[in-house]
């Protein structure tokens, strides 16, 4: 008989591993399925950018394939091949709120990164007493900034700065994203710190360097990777930022999101403009994300593990 | 928070002359004097009291900043060594106390003031009229279900932030790659995700979403027309946004667990279920705790995705307490009943966390 088994296997073999193999599928399909869930709105943005119309309405999805790619949706924005080189009023604008964006993102970033590491420095190494607040309630104090809702500061602010002249400006913008993000840089920090052995700055300060001193040449070059990541988290929450920015800003110093949201309250939504615009709203993250993934994860997992 | 204060303890050799100390002391009052002249002529200014040619009240920023600067200063000088640590500090708490305290006491002022910034009246006090307005507003109350909602679907999150956690802690290939991959929807902004997902993908017509959920035998998807559905899409836009966020805690929560205690459970006969609620689960629970808590604080600033996508709609049915006040504000401009809705949340936010925070500490520490 053809089908007779030449080789037997030994009754005390392990049984062929289909537990195993299923199990590998299981795993494999459930990771492929939410790494599509998490990049298809990424894919779909960046590719409806350089749909046509007819393309959008056919719901065509693979560029080549199903339709031609064409540079409509950049164009609208003024940054195509064929239109980089004309003046366009249209990228003008786009870039002004892109600076916008940039500017007040690293700006306060810078300004949250700065204060926060020397608050949590101090916070952790010496003792303080302001008043009848001492560490503990000088950290919970900065610390409960967190659970503030922005919608109470909104309109106070919104008051106020239009008395101080800060309304509409990017100074104004800066400041209130640094105080927004200030908790979190300190969360981070304030771990960083707590790693670090203080016999550093003994041996420092032993060989004469002054608090400050030890500080700037001998702490923080070994906290900057935590400051990275600090800056980074920072970098995203500021530059996605749109509740402050909608409401504070009008004509000067709007910013990316507010430009990408009043575009969808326009009637006819033009799908391939709006494609680019989005796409360039978050294309810069992306890059971030990419590159940066380890900072990233390193912040937001400092404060998970004591 | 053991490790906190007084780590690098150092005795430090300080001579303050007397001169030093007058001339630091003098260095506040100083600087106090000019902020206090600078707040009161702007006052009298302002009020018409004296005429002079002072448009905003920028001025009182400048004084507020050279105080400060002038106060750091004052503490080396009055303090020496012991001055310098403070230095580390103060910045911070200055800028703090200028954005938030300052901020918050003159919001108590307007929740109680009815304030059009539209009409040219300018503030009058109404006392309680306000809160009174409130207790009758059932938007106001229906946005504070949704948030009660909205907060609920974390466990959900959770569960499915733990689920890929564990997937990404398994024995994987190309593990970076499926983790930059999950990290991605964090890094998007949600205005822009809720025109990519709410207003393109969800489209009616040509979405892919609406083709999908037709070709699943979901004849007319409307995603968002009924409540329940537009709500919990609301959900699902913000969960995609962050689940990746509580998913990276727990997986460092994860990779901090020593291998040696999963060994022990197998060794010992447990089967991988067992392990996984005997073991890693309860090792576990502190983490899951502070990213709860961290999720939840940012869930309770749920808005940017509802004021683009639904603002509100379909009949208040996606309403956050933010999306709310920011149209309250944006259709009657009316900065006092918006300012005492928000404080309300405030007090509320405070109560609901600190009980949160109570009944967490008490189980995590039974007394017996």
């Amino acid at each position: 008989m053809s089908d007779a088994q030449i080789f037997h296997d030994h009754p005390d073999d392990p049984p062929p591993r289909v537990g195993w193999w299923v199990g590998r599928i299981g795993v494999y399909g459930i990771l492929i399925l939410w790494t599509v869930i998490c990049l298809f709105p990424i894919y779909w943005t960046i590719t409806t950018s350089f749909k046509q119309a007819p393309d959008v309405m056919q719901g065509n999805m693979v560029p080549w394939v199903d339709y031609t790619p064409q540079w409509r949706g950049w164009k609208s924005l003024g940054l195509s091949p064929d239109t980089i080189g004309q003046v366009s009023t249209v990228r003008e604008e786009f870039l002004k709120r892109f600076w916008n964006s940039t500017v007040t993102a690293l700006a306060s970033s810078m300004l949250a990164v700065v204060l926060g590491s020397c608050a949590a420095y101090g916070l952790s190494r010496f003792r303080y007493k302001f008043g009848f607040m001492r560490n503990p309630d000088i950290s919970f104090f900065f610390l409960s900034q967190l659970i503030l809702p922005p919608v109470v500061l909104a309109l106070p602010f919104l008051v106020l700065y239009k008395e101080l002249a800060l309304l509409d400006t990017r100074l104004g913008l800066i400041l209130l994203y640094a105080l927004t993000v200030l908790p979190i840089v300190i969360w981070i920090m304030r771990d960083q710190f707590q790693g670090i052995p203080v016999e550093l700055e003994e041996a420092a300060l032993v060989d004469g360097l002054g608090i400050w001193g030890a500080f700037i040449t001998i702490i923080l070059p070994i906290a900057l990777p935590g400051m990275v990541a600090a800056f980074i988290l920072s970098l995203v929450l500021t530059w996605n930022e749109y509740f402050f920015a909608a409401l504070l800003t009008s004509t000067n110093a709007v910013t990316l999101p507010v430009m990408v949201a009043s575009q969808t309250g326009s009637q006819g939504i033009n799908w391939w403009s709006m494609a680019a615009l989005s796409a360039s709203a978050i294309l810069p993250l992306i890059v971030i994300g990419i590159v940066l993934e380890r900072y990233i994860i390193k912040g937001m997992a400092s404060g998970a593990v004591k | 928070m053991a490790t906190q204060g007084d780590l690098l303890h150092v005795v430090t050799l300080d001579e303050i002359s007397d001169q030093r100390r007058t001339l630091g002391k003098l260095l506040i009052r100083g600087s106090a004097a000019i902020m206090a002249a600078t707040f009161f002529t702007l006052w009298l200014s302002v009020t018409g009291w004296i005429d002079l040619e002072f448009e905003t009240w920028r001025p009182a920023l400048y004084a507020y900043v050279f105080w400060g600067i002038c106060l750091c200063a004052a503490q080396v000088v009055l303090r020496g060594e012991q001055g310098k640590r403070v230095l580390f500090v103060l910045p911070a708490v200055l800028f703090v106390v200028a954005m938030v305290v300052f901020p918050l006491l003159f919001g108590l002022t307007i929740a109680f003031s009815d304030w059009n910034l539209a009409s040219l009246g300018g503030r009058k006090f109404n006392g309680f009229d306000n809160v009174r307005q409130m207790w009758n507003d059932p938007f106001y109350w229906n946005a504070l279900k949704n948030m009660v909602y909205y907060t609920l679907a974390i466990l959900v999150e959770y569960a499915i932030a733990f689920g890929l956690a564990l997937l990404l802690n398994s024995q994987i290939r190309a593990r970076k790659f499926f983790r930059v991959a999950f990290l991605m929807p964090l890094m998007l902004s949600p205005v822009a995700v809720s025109w990519m997902v709410g207003k393109s993908m969800m489209e009616i017509r040509f979405g892919p979403l609406a083709r999908l959920a037709r070709e699943l035998g979901w004849d007319s998807p409307s995603f968002f027309g009924s409540p329940e559905i537009a709500r919990f899409m609301i959900m699902a836009m913000d969960a995609w946004t962050f689940i990746p966020f509580m998913m990276i805690m727990i997986l460092a929560g994860l990779q901090a667990i020593p291998k040696e205690l999963h060994e022990a459970a197998k060794v010992d006969g447990a089967p991988a279920w067992r392990g996984f609620w005997e073991v890693t689960f309860p090792l576990m629970l502190p983490v899951s705790i502070t990213a709860i808590l961290i999720r939840i604080i940012f869930k309770l600033k749920l808005a940017d995705i509802i004021i683009n996508v639904t603002s509100g709609g379909p009949g208040g049915a996606t309403d956050s307490v933010t999306s709310f006040i920011f149209r309250e504000y944006r259709d009657r401009s009316n900065v006092g009943y918006g300012t005492l809705l928000a404080m309300v949340y405030l007090v509320l936010i405070v109560i609901a966390i600190t009980i949160f925070m109570k009944l967490v500490d008490r189980w995590m520490n039974p007394r017996y």
